[in-house]
């Protein structure tokens, strides 16, 4: 088998799979432009929504956020922040929407089990089977301090927590028999006795005794998303996840070797490896030629990365307020600062700043870049630049080859960011027969091709899975 | 008595007040949960010029064996309904017994945005014990504890409400600013139990600060906009109103309706052969619409609203939308809630000033912005 050869390909039905992440913080959505919405208007989500359904997508996704970002012990102010609580949302969209998934991402950490699974079924019967749970955890007593618990889990519990509040949350999903509720309403009970089922679960994390509230969906429960790079959390998405999220969507072959490693991780807990969908988070510019497409994303990386920005990306990576430097001048002289902690929460942190400084110092010689060219040249590498035809033979090629199922598309324009990728991407992946041309099935596990939910399936396979 | 016209109000959660009212749904029970259903509900009291729907709620299944319903979450029912009407204001019940109050604030505001300032929140206690394992908590014993939660937790999500101020986005290009970090505050709550920082994730609700709602015995005055007061007889419910302290108050009403088929009388002892209607020292009507109309005139004055609560909602509500509430329209007794208005313009409540923007314009005179913003 050779990996080019387009007549031997390893999966030559393959469909991609679409979803639209309508990012809540981050600079990557545009808000300068005179055609950038509101980013809390309900309006703005209706829109996303209702095209991301015109362009027959999988699902759409909100993020979570539990404080706001701060940066050396103040708020971020430069990029766009504030957001609606992600069930609430999504229970609005799927009144005005018919077929598009609507996945919540919601946090294990500063939840409980038994009030999440209710809130989530309540979605996915409010969507007739459409609802996605995204499960994050939280790292962070900072994040803490909105909570009434407080404090924060270390690593290795976030995980454990993670994965018992799923055991429970699937265990109140499960309470109830398919057709536990009467047809009649002149059968004896409202529910068939026994059809509802008292759930008890004794773990280190969790005891819980209770009635679940709720009737299963029609796709069964939630479909389960999750994101994680760390061998843990690749061997959670393996243990626990329909779908995973990656950052190993822009190189084929980064791709090819992310998707290998999970199909192997998938065999070893004894799943199918064709059991997890894999969508890399996204950012698709297109134009009408190679040349336009590139002009555009020169135009979009300006409006990203402005002076203020470029300064204060650099800045948490020298670990200096760079804030009074020109933007467009050379990179500072100075060496970089190494804190233990700099009181950047919820921005990312950089591993080895010395390292990544004598990188950019030796690349902007080179170029001749200014700090911000730098920080645009060097930061990180997103996304697919292209025409509608040459991305659409792209992405054929990945998913045909197994590199990936689909992306997750994070439009840079909120409402009309997904317009070209819905009028003239979608066209070109479906005359190449890697899309569908309508919705063929309801529920949002039907569009994603899965299987019945984990704790559904047979013993042995529950067992081997678990 | 006269006074001005009253506002209403209908409590829609399953098939009625009435334990077994699924019996009695014109509907069978597996067709409850659907959004259908719920839409079509909604939809019905919106057409008859209801004011307010409230959404009862509860971490646990609301009734025993057999009548055992399943019930959709209030904040989610609520959203979705949000989404599919355009006047009637919607406010879910959420207990802060037990809950997160930073996530209750965040999915009240959310409410308020997406129904652009149509949400109210009905404040309530989580009374079963069972409940507080459910939360992975300590049981909050006894009413003074409960108290205290609510209390506390109101506090908090009104906090947080104030927490981004009106402007606080500015999408000023000339500074590459985003936000003004000087109109989002901290909110550094610190109770009995538990503190929290803030701000909020969410902005600044439409409203300012949604409408709350709440007995008065059980929640401060001065954290309510709407007293919801109750009375078996129409004394007692004056002397609960006169003594609410709060801006509005609300009279809690049963009701059980003649309808084309049977009797108010006949309806209820047949739900009652299943199950009892328990006491909960409300008004209750059993009879006929022209006697509820009667019954709500004499309320004007006493009270600035009713809320009803519908035996069955399938066979009541037709009777509210089909006799009484036309009847109070005609006579201006009651007044339906004029399109685009906000639930707080619907009853004459004032849209609060945001606390920090005027301690901030106390101490220190605001920068006047001139840079372009959009």
């Amino acid at each position: 088998m050779t990996r080019t050869d387009p007549l031997d390909v390893p999966r030559p039905d393959a469909q991609l799979h679409l979803g639209v992440f309508f990012q809540g913080v981050n600079h990557w959505t545009i808000w300068s432009d005179q055609a950038s919405g509101s980013q809390i208007d309900p309006a703005s989500y209706r829109r996303v929504a209702q095209r991301a359904e015109r362009g027959l997508f999988d699902a759409f996704f909100l993020g979570e956020g539990l404080r706001l970002r701060e940066v050396d012990g103040r708020i971020h102010d430069l990029d766009i922040a504030g957001r609606p609580d992600a069930i609430t949302q999504l229970a609005a969209l799927a009144a005005v929407t018919e077929r598009i998934g609507l996945v919540s991402t919601s946090n294990t950490t500063f939840n409980e089990p038994a009030d999440l699974a209710r809130r989530l079924s309540g979605l996915d019967l409010l969507s007739e089977g459409r609802a996605g749970w995204n499960v994050v955890t939280t790292d962070n007593a900072w994040t803490g301090a909105n909570f009434r618990r407080g404090g924060y889990l270390d690593h290795a519990d976030r995980y454990r927590r993670a994965e018992e509040f799923l055991t429970v949350a699937r265990a109140i999903w499960d309470g109830w028999d398919d057709r536990a509720v009467s047809a009649s309403s002149g059968a004896p009970a409202w529910a068939a006795p026994g059809g509802v089922r008292q759930v008890r679960h004794q773990g280190t994390q969790f005891d819980v005794n209770l009635v679940p509230t709720l009737p299963r969906s029609a796709q069964g429960h939630p479909v389960i998303f999750q994101a994680g790079d760390s061998g843990e959390g690749r061997d959670f998405a393996a243990r626990n996840a329909d779908v995973i999220f990656s950052a190993h969507g822009n190189d084929f072959d980064d791709a090819l070797t992310f998707a290998d490693d999970l199909r192997r991780r998938l065999r070893a807990v004894g799943r199918p490896d064709d059991d997890l969908r894999i969508l890399p988070g996204t950012e698709i510019i297109i134009g009408a030629t190679e040349e336009e497409a590139l002009e555009k994303k020169r135009w979009i990386r300006l409006q990203q990365v402005t002076p203020a920005t470029a300064l204060g990306i650099a800045g948490l990576l020298w670990g200096l307020d760079l804030s009074d430097r020109d933007a467009d001048g050379p990179l500072p002289e100075e060496d970089p600062v190494v804190a233990e902690n700099d009181g950047s929460f919820g921005a990312r942190r950089v591993a080895d700043p010395r390292a990544v400084v004598a990188e950019w110092r030796e690349k902007a010689q080179a170029h001749g870049w200014s700090l911000r060219e730098t920080v645009i040249a060097l930061g990180p590498q997103r996304g697919h630049v292209g025409t509608p035809a040459g991305l659409a033979d792209k992405f054929a090629h990945y998913v045909r080859h197994g590199a990936v199922d689909g992306f997750n598309i994070t439009p840079y324009l909120i409402p009309d960011g997904l317009d070209d990728i819905v009028d003239l991407l979608v066209p070109a992946l479906q005359e190449r027969g890697v899309y569908r041309t309508e919705y063929t099935g309801t529920t949002l596990r039907d569009h994603l091709g899965l299987r019945e939910p984990l704790t559904h399936r047979s013993t042995t396979c529950r067992r081997q899975a678990g | 008595m006269s006074g001005p016209a009253l506002r209403l109000a209908v409590e829609l959660d399953g098939d009625g007040a009435h334990p077994a009212a699924w019996r009695r749904a014109a509907h069978a029970p597996d067709h409850l949960l659907t959004p259908r259903r719920l839409s079509r509900v909604a939809a019905a009291a919106e057409n008859a010029g209801f004011t307010l729907i409230t959404l009862e709620d509860g971490t646990l299944p609301p009734g025993a064996t057999p009548d055992v319903v399943g019930r959709i979450g209030a904040v989610e029912r609520a959203a979705f309904l949000a989404a599919s009407t355009s006047v009637i204001g919607i406010a879910p019940v959420v207990p802060l017994t037990y809950a997160e109050p930073f996530h209750v604030s965040a999915q009240l505001a959310s409410l308020d945005h997406i129904s652009v300032g149509r949400a109210g929140w009905v404040v309530s206690e989580e009374t079963r014990p069972e409940a507080a394992r459910l939360w992975g908590r300590r049981l909050v014993d006894g009413a003074a504890a409960r108290a205290r939660e609510s209390r506390d937790g109101i506090e908090v999500v009104r906090a947080l409400w104030d927490s981004w101020e009106d402007d606080a986005v500015i999408r000023s290009v000339a500074t590459s600013r985003y936000l003004d970090r000087e109109r989002l505050h901290y909110v550094d709550f610190t109770g009995d139990t538990y503190a929290v920082k803030g701000p909020a994730i969410v902005p600044r609700p439409p409203q300012g600060q949604l409408v709350v709602l709440g007995r008065p015995d059980l929640v401060p005055a001065g954290h309510l906009d709407v007293g919801l007061v109750a009375g078996r007889d129409l004394a007692a419910l004056e002397a609960a109103a006169a003594a609410a302290g709060t801006p509005r108050t609300f009279a809690e009403v049963e009701v059980a309706l003649d309808t084309p088929d049977a009797t108010a009388e006949e309806r209820l002892a047949d739900l009652e052969r299943h199950a009892p209607w328990g006491d909960g020292g409300r008004l209750r009507h059993v009879g006929s619409a022209a006697g509820l109309a009667a019954l709500l005139e004499r309320l004007r004055g006493v009270v600035d609203g009713v809320r009803l609560h519908p035996l069955v909602v399938d066979e009541d509500l037709n009777v509210l939308s089909g006799l009484v509430l036309p009847h109070l329209f005609e006579r201006r007794h009651a007044v339906r809630p004029l399109p685009g208005s906000s639930l707080r313009t619907q009853l004459g409540l004032e849209r609060p000033a945001n606390r920090y923007a005027a301690q901030r314009t106390q101490t220190t005179p605001a920068t006047p912005i001139r840079e372009e913003t959009r």
